[in-house]
């Protein structure tokens, strides 16, 4: 891929980022052309960890692709499980004959999960974005946090990262007995830390100045460059999946939606790196607090799996071998925004056609429209506000 | 400096306790075991994570698992570097600059596989178009580190593993090219790793 | 205001544009099919009109029919737009047939800039040509690849610079084992082995 220095003068530098960079969170390549310290034009290069789960998703059977969906976003594979899943619940409800219905306990599970591994996703993305501008030590924070949630989630599935534990019809496992306890004190716990998190950096002078105005997208320009989550949110946009449009039982808790006010202040703008920061962290608090709220609804275990309320795995063998002709758009809520399933089946056991349309490829597509006039130092900081995550650029 | 119980460990040492006498200071030893103990406890790792492996490479650096206290401390450049954990897919895309990056580095230098994926193209190698299957088609690799992603216990195996390898390398003896393997419970997906896709590759002339 | 039915953004895309036909997928999906011809005037008018306000591109993506059980068969690449209003929330899916011979489809990018990655990435994967796109790279396989993966004929490379796809003692048949289905690409033959290391 080739920029071409057209200035007159000649004396733009041409700056190669990555795709081995430490701080574009993977293998995203960015080239920078610079006039001295202000970036004039940028150029990502993606693809460098396309690992083609699209056409294995052609490949192998319904179920089987959900430990694939894992790899997508594996900061967030819970999300990622549930997304699919609830893509191809909804193909299966589009025919009565195939309908499935997810025992109640199994949906409170799913949004326990999805909200502790949203936790801890946003963890590493406020983390991640301090220490890219210059902070570690919040960083080592938001990974304390996050083990955490990993001990939770390997008690429950055995997995510390890629998980394979939401499946068609349910989840895998039921909650260990002690496993809600758990979860309640790690919340408390939880919350402490955050207070003194938000006093080591967000409330860190140097910090939001440094992230104030930088990198500002308008509402209208979000909207159009089809950016989503929290990047949309920053942008004070009113709209979130989970209060919209909800799925599973979304719809019996009040999700309380933060968007992005000008939280920096004076020097700040509605959308600009500060803004998409604090979302995050806003979100957080959100999801504290709807995990109390499943807990509460949580019913007790049935001996049986298949129960309607108190089991956790609906017996979709059937439906799955032999799923309705025809296809199905869902969407949900990740961490990193709206994630999409695109679902086209022939009625085989196999999907004709896997389509996961992912928050970080439409924010990486705003990154060469942003970053045109920023500084090269801020570079960083923009790639990590929007926190993208490059295998679910690439996939 | 009496008590360091690190210059205690010192190959060669027969002293466990040195005297403040000059000759009970003075220790006799081979150059290379000199430099094999200090290369094994400050083994830089290059920050190089491509994929989900590379989450818990972060997390072994992190809080819980501290590489810190191996000496590994993780360097942005390969050039400052001896090691290279390559934790994640390596699609042919990104082969070439895996190579690149590897030859940046500085002698000696050991390569850790890391991951199904790195190994043997793991839960890609069979239906993928595009993920390599195994970086040893690239670069020679010393220690295999089966899992998918490896519990940061199966790192620190490895690593283990490696500092073993760091103590009998020997400046103008030759290079071991066998690789180890981590023995691991979680080995997912079934793998060809350790046959070397092409055996070892020579190494490439920096 | 509140959003429109299906049925309601029919009526209203009928009046102004009789060749667009109203479809329902085979399990009951409505989507209007829209001639390429007529995609960018039918797009701008989506777009701007006050009462539909299609602000966002929320998903565009494609499949390949070569496959799919459908009648009559088609070998077309089907392009989906997905079309989303934050304004009056509701949601419609075109859909363009692109015959594999002239694989050319109108670009929308003027419209939604969000349209330049997914164009780039329904090019690289599906073979599908944006007239008018700035810049139509591969965005996710090299400049140098060969073939576009999506496609239900796409062959596996069996290496690639030089290096073998597959390990040694590897045998995979890369074609997904679909019921009735006849295998049309020729399995992968086995790899050889490469001798040394391949060239810097
Ligand atoms: S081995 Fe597994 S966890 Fe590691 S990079 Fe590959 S898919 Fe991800």
């Amino acid at each position: 891929m080739t920029i071409e220095a057209t200035t007159p003068s000649g004396e733009r530098m041409i700056l190669n980022m990555g795709p081995h960079h430490p701080a574009t969170h993977g293998v995203l390549r960015i080239v920078v052309e610079s006039d001295g310290e202000v970036v004039a034009n940028c150029t990502p290069d993606h693809g460098y960890l396309h690992r083609s789960i699209e056409k294995i998703g052609e490949c192998v059977e319904w179920q089987m692709f959900v430990p694939y969906t894992d790899r997508i976003d594996y900061v967030c594979a819970m999300n990622a499980n549930l997304a699919y899943c609830v893509g191809v619940e909804q193909l299966l409800r589009s025919d009565p004959g195939t309908a499935v219905q997810v025992p109640f306990r199994a949906e409170c599970i799913r949004v326990l999960v999805a909200e502790l591994n949203r936790i801890s996703s946003h963890m590493i993305a406020v983390g991640a974005m301090a220490m890219d501008v210059g902070a570690v030590t919040p960083f080592l924070h938001s990974i304390a946090q996050r083990e955490m949630v990993n001990d939770i989630f390997e008690k429950l599935c055995g997995q510390r990262l890629t998980y394979n534990y939401i499946t068609v019809g349910g989840v895998a496992y039921d909650l260990t007995p002690g496993a809600p306890d758990e979860i309640a004190s790690f919340l408390n716990t939880f919350e402490k830390e955050m207070v003194r998190f938000n006093k080591l950096i967000t409330t860190n002078t140097i910090f939001r100045d440094r992230c104030a105005s930088v990198a500002v997208v308008t509402s209208d320009e979000a909207i159009a460059w089809g950016l989503v989550g929290p990047n949309l949110r920053g942008s004070g946009v009113d709209w979130d999946l989970r209060r919209d449009e909800p799925y599973g039982i979304y719809g019996q808790l009040a999700v309380r939606v933060p968007f992005g006010e000008r939280f920096a202040g004076r020097h700040g703008a509605v959308g600009d790196c500060y803004d998409r920061y604090i979302v995050r962290l806003l979100e957080v608090q959100e999801s504290v607090r709807l995990c109390r709220e499943v807990l509460k609804l949580l019913p007790p275990p049935a001996p049986k799996a298949t129960d309607q309320t108190g089991g956790f795995q609906a017996d979709v063998k059937k439906q799955l071998a032999r799923p309705p002709k025809g296809e199905m758009y869902s969407r949900t809520e990740a961490p990193r925004g709206e994630m999409g399933y695109f679902i086209v089946s022939d009625g085989t056991k196999v999907p004709y056609r896997v389509r996961c349309r992912t928050g970080s490829f439409s924010a990486a597509g705003i990154f060469h429209h942003v970053m045109k006039g920023i500084f090269l130092a801020d570079v960083v900081a923009v790639i990590g506000s929007f926190d993208v995550v490059v295998p679910e650029i690439d996939r | 400096m009496t008590d360091d119980p690190m210059m205690n460990a010192l190959p060669g040492s027969t002293k466990q306790k040195a005297g403040n006498q000059l000759d009970e200071q003075i220790h006799l030893t081979a150059v290379d075991e000199f430099l094999a103990w200090g290369k094994e406890n400050s083994l830089f790792y290059l920050l190089f994570a491509t994929a989900c492996c590379g989450i818990e490479l972060m997390q072994a650096g992190g809080p819980r698992y501290d590489l810190d206290r191996l000496g590994m401390i993780p360097r942005a450049t390969p050039r400052q570097s001896d090691l290279m954990i390559i934790a994640g897919t390596i699609t042919h895309k990104m082969a070439e600059r895996v190579r690149l990056i590897y030859q940046q580095m500085t002698e000696p230098r050991w390569v850790v596989s890391m991951g199904s994926c790195a190994n043997s193209g793991g839960p890609f190698s069979k239906w993928s178009y595009s993920v390599l299957n195994g970086i040893d088609k690239y670069i020679p690799v010393d220690i295999y580190i089966p899992g998918c992603p490896p519990r940061p216990e199966a790192l620190i195996d490895g690593v283990y593993a490696l500092r073993e390898r760091v103590r009998r390398y020997r400046t103008l003896g030759v290079r071991e090219t066998v690789p180890h393997i981590v023995a691991s419970a979680d080995a997912a997906f079934g793998c060809h790793f350790g046959k070397g896709g092409s055996k070892q590759p020579e190494e490439p002339k920096a | 205001m509140s959003a429109l039915s299906f049925a309601e953004l029919c009526e209203r895309v009928h009046a102004r544009w009789p060749a667009v036909e109203a479809k329902r997928s085979d399990n009951g999906q409505p989507f209007l099919l829209v001639p390429a011809t007529e995609l960018v005037a039918l797009v701008q008018w989506l777009r701007s009109d006050r009462e539909l306000r299609f602000d966002a591109l929320s998903d565009l993506t494609g499949y390949d029919l070569m496959k799919y059980p459908a009648t009559p068969p088609s070998d077309a690449i089907a392009v989906v737009y997905v079309l989303f209003s934050y304004v009056q929330k509701h949601k419609l899916m075109l859909r363009v047939l692109a015959p594999r011979a002239a694989c050319v489809v109108p670009s929308v990018s003027f419209l939604w800039p969000a349209a330049l990655y997914f164009e780039r990435e329904v090019w690289d994967l599906l073979g599908v040509h944006f007239d008018g796109h700035p810049t139509l790279l591969r965005i996710m396989t090299p400049q140098d690849w060969v073939g576009h993966p999506l496609r239900k004929d796409y062959i596996y490379p069996s290496e690639y610079h030089g290096v073998p796809h597959l390990r040694e003692g590897q045998h995979f048949e890369h074609v997904p084992q679909r019921e009735g289905d006849a295998v049309k690409a020729a399995p992968t033959a086995p790899a050889a082995p490469a001798k040394g290391a391949p060239p810097a």
